[in-house]
């Protein structure tokens, strides 16, 4: 078997350069430039403190996630990290309307297939795939909904690698249009940085991000049902246990709306109500942070006690509004990642601005062989694994667990995806050792209402682990600022 | 606000004056302890300390000795005894992170920090070392915490919810203290006590509720039981007798009243109005352990009507 040319990864701060006396040397990008010099100035001992002080802040505003299986409520803290990512201006226009491209697509998608399903009739996706997937709510069929907005909130995951001729392309990895979390780190970063360096902001222009949660506010209100004035906007959370209750809290509290649980909700004459002190109070639009199975005991899970039931009817009925819509997960499963090209140009008529990384779908026999022949070189992912669990990392796997995954493969092809391992970039990060490189990705988070908007930047996670590429929270990952520079 | 909004915001600082109010409690006993006195006057002041929460039979249950060291570790970090210290603040620091987008982030900050702190300063081994700076501690987070919402919080009914929190667990508390010294006192006097350390017990009691200086200003006079009994009973303009509780809860319900919460509010009324007119001699006469037990009774109640008029989720008006 040939062995693959070892990639070196993109690094987003450091490029070559080939001096007069051609000698390659390292060289800071032109946006980078001053971030850089900064960087060279400062002791390790300065940034250790500085380090430890953010996290002693995150801990004493309580930035934690729940640990899960860890019995006694263990809370933890995202590591972060002090040194930012940073996009230039030029380059975050073009990822903008990539993005923006991107999700006008997957909402007329989920409106299409909830109702006259041209792409299927056109045969761009297979029938089965769409219909007889987990996540295909047959209770939203014909169901009309303000501006025909399925995903108010995306966050699509962007990875930046070297992958055939292209230097440093990016790519969309994964779109997440149920409960996209992670918004809270991108505003606490950005609080943090400035709290930490002020002196970085003054020398250089970052485009600010703080206003998400009025974006997000004036989102929401747009989804309200017709005819409603001033409508009234909730957090519904499945509780502080939750791991990500903080970022309910938070939001709630920026956008100066209710943080509700389940059981403070009612329906009467198909009209959701919250039960306050003054009586009840009507609600129009549910900003939900809880997956579709558990919204309404009386469709979906029946031992679900962090919905409310009837909620279904009063959104059948246009009374109330929740975002993102049910039924947006037929959209993001990876069974039909490989598809948006097809779907941007299916209904918009364009060419995709962001690729999709090459996926093999093992249900087709030809994918199929080629995935089983080359697995020590691909990343092979569960069609509903999320979270970084049920996925394999070829190059860093033993021969046993290859040969294992084969099995499980092999007995469920369907059930699989394949993509090569991406020499996924990497961006100088402080770790034990110094300023090292370390792989990271992207996850802007889009807004979708009258207009598409998105705060510049996202949440850039980190993979600390020397040499890993799993970025996940749940499995040893950081966090970084993400800067986009104006000019 | 959400029903259990106002049910989170309310026992956040129900705990917190709890916490408070049983770290003066075991500071005084603590500063009793140092001076010189009979064994069984101080394992008598320890025990009166467990009953006024009504937890002697717990620690029997779960300690041989009363030692001081004992009963400290007992209501300070023992997190089987939900009175203790440490339950009180992780109590208060729990609803206060389930509604902390209703409060002012300075106020969650405060509440979240003294409960990270306590740990440490547990873990470290304060009780040991220096348990009266614990004491002292306890009570000025209690302290920065009320300060923070005064200075941070709107008007509101988040901030009417956490004040009457504060002021009927305080009554309750005060009660109970007063009730349980002058049963204590009532029992040393029997056995035929010296004047001095008489002076001593009454003078503790009024430094527990920071009242001593204020005794000291408006009596200008030897310190005696009944003008103790008076003070932290009926003197409106002190913050914490009962008439002064009261009169805040009354108000805080006024602004706070919704359709089902009047008979609430003329408990409360009644209340108030019974303790201004009285006196200290009306409230002797009848005896002093009578009167608390019933005033303990009806602030209860009131602090029932509370939970039945806003914090249980109520149902849609038919």
């Amino acid at each position: 078997m040939m062995v693959a040319e070892k990639i070196l990864p993109f690094d987003e701060m450091i490029h070559d350069e080939c001096s007069r006396d051609f000698k390659n040397q390292h060289i800071a990008r032109p946006h980078y430039k001053q971030f850089s010099q900064w960087l060279s100035q400062q002791s390790d001992t300065y940034l250790n403190a500085r380090r430890e002080e953010a996290d002693l802040v995150f801990r004493r505003v309580g930035i934690t996630f729940a640990v899960y299986g860890d019995g006694g409520g263990t809370e933890r803290t995202i590591p972060f990290d002090i040194v930012p990512r940073i996009f230039q201006a030029a380059e975050w226009s073009r990822l903008e309307k990539g993005l923006r491209q991107r999700v006008t697509a997957l909402n007329m998608f989920l409106h299409d297939v909830y109702h006259e399903q041209h792409i299927l009739k056109a045969g761009i996706i297979p029938v089965e795939q769409v219909l007889k997937n987990a996540q295909f709510r047959t209770e939203m069929l014909g169901v009309d909904i303000p501006m025909n907005i399925y995903a108010h909130i995306a966050g699509i995951d962007i990875v930046r690698a070297t992958h055939g001729e292209q230097e440093g392309e990016f790519f969309v990895l994964e779109d997440n249009l149920r409960v996209p979390s992670g918004v809270s780190y991108m505003l606490e970063n950005r609080k943090m940085m400035m709290r930490l360096f002020p002196e970085l902001f003054a020398k250089h222009r970052v485009a600010p991000v703080t206003h998400y949660p009025d974006l997000l506010l004036d989102t929401l209100r747009q989804a309200a049902p017709q005819g409603r004035m001033n409508p009234r906007v909730v957090v519904l959370t499945p509780g502080m246990y939750n791991s990500a209750y903080f970022e309910h809290a938070f939001l709630a509290q920026q956008m100066g709306v209710e943080l509700v649980e389940g059981k403070d909700l009612f329906i009467q004459d198909e009209c959701v109500y919250m039960r306050t002190t003054q009586g009840p109070s009507r609600i129009d639009v549910i900003y939900r942070r809880v997956d579709d199975d558990f919204l309404d005991p009386e469709v979906f899970r029946s031992d679900s006690v962090l919905g409310a039931y009837g909620l279904l009817r009063a959104y059948r009925a246009g009374n109330v509004a929740i975002c993102n819509a049910i039924g947006t997960g037929v959209a993001d499963d990876k069974s039909i990642y490989p598809y948006v090209p097809d779907m941007i140009r299916f209904y918009l008529d364009e060419d995709p601005m962001i690729a999709n990384v090459p996926t093999y779908m093992c249900r087709k026999p030809n994918d199929l062989s080629y995935v089983l022949a080359n697995m020590a070189e691909l990343v092979v992912k569960e069609v509903h694994g999320a979270g970084g669990y049920g996925m394999l990392v070829g190059p860093a796997s033993t021969q046993a667990e290859i040969a294992d995954f084969k099995e499980r493969v092999k007995a469920n092809p369907q059930g699989y995806i394949a993509q090569p391992t991406l020499a996924l970039s990497t961006c100088p990060t402080f770790v034990e050792s110094g300023v090292a490189p370390r792989h990271i990705d992207l996850r802007p988070f889009v807004l979708s209402g009258k207009d598409v908007r998105i705060a510049p930047g996202g949440l850039t996670r980190v993979a600390l682990k020397e040499g890993s590429l799993v970025v996940n929270s749940s499995q040893g990952g950081g966090t970084k600022d993400t800067w986009v520079l104006e000019h | 606000m959400l029903s259990r909004t106002a049910d989170h915001l309310y026992w956040m600082s129900r705990y917190t004056e709890r916490a408070e109010n049983t770290a003066r409690m075991l500071d005084v006993n603590y500063q009793m302890s140092l001076l010189p006195q009979s064994a069984d006057v101080a394992q008598q002041a320890w025990r009166s300390l467990l009953e006024i929460s009504e937890l002697a039979q717990v620690f029997d249950a779960r300690y041989t000795l009363m030692t001081p060291s004992d009963v400290i570790h007992f209501m300070v970090d023992d997190m089987q005894n939900p009175s203790s210290i440490m339950c009180c603040l992780q109590a208060a620091r729990e609803n206060a992170r389930a509604v902390r987008g209703s409060m002012t982030t300075e106020l969650w900050e405060t509440i979240n920090t003294t409960w990270l702190e306590a740990q440490k300063k547990i873990r470290a081994g304060i009780l040991e070392t220096a348990p009266a700076e614990f004491f002292e501690w306890v009570k000025f987070r209690s302290h920065q915490t009320r300060g923070v919402q005064q200075g941070t919080m709107v008007r509101d009914e988040v901030y009417y919810f956490i004040r009457l929190g504060t002021f009927l667990e305080r009554a309750d508390n005060t009660a109970r203290l007063l009730d349980v010294k002058s049963l204590t006192a009532e029992h040393l006097r029997e056995q035929g006590n010296d004047p001095v350390d008489d002076f001593y017990y009454w003078a503790a009691i009024l430094r527990s509720v920071s009242a001593f200086e204020t005794y000291r200003k408006v009596y200008r006079d030897v310190i005696t039981p009944e003008r103790v009994a008076e003070l932290l009973i009926l003197r409106a303009d002190m913050p914490r007798s009962l008439v002064a509780c009261v009169n805040e809860v009354v108000d805080l319900l006024v602004k706070v009243r919704n359709a089902q919460s009047a008979k609430t509010i003329t408990q409360a009324r009644n209340l108030l109005a019974e303790l201004r007119d009285t006196n200290i001699d009306e409230i002797l006469e009848q005896n002093l352990h009578r009167f608390l037990t019933r005033f303990l009774e009806r602030i209860n109640a009131v602090g029932g009507g509370i939970s039945r008029d806003f914090l249980v989720p109520l149902e849609i008006a038919a």
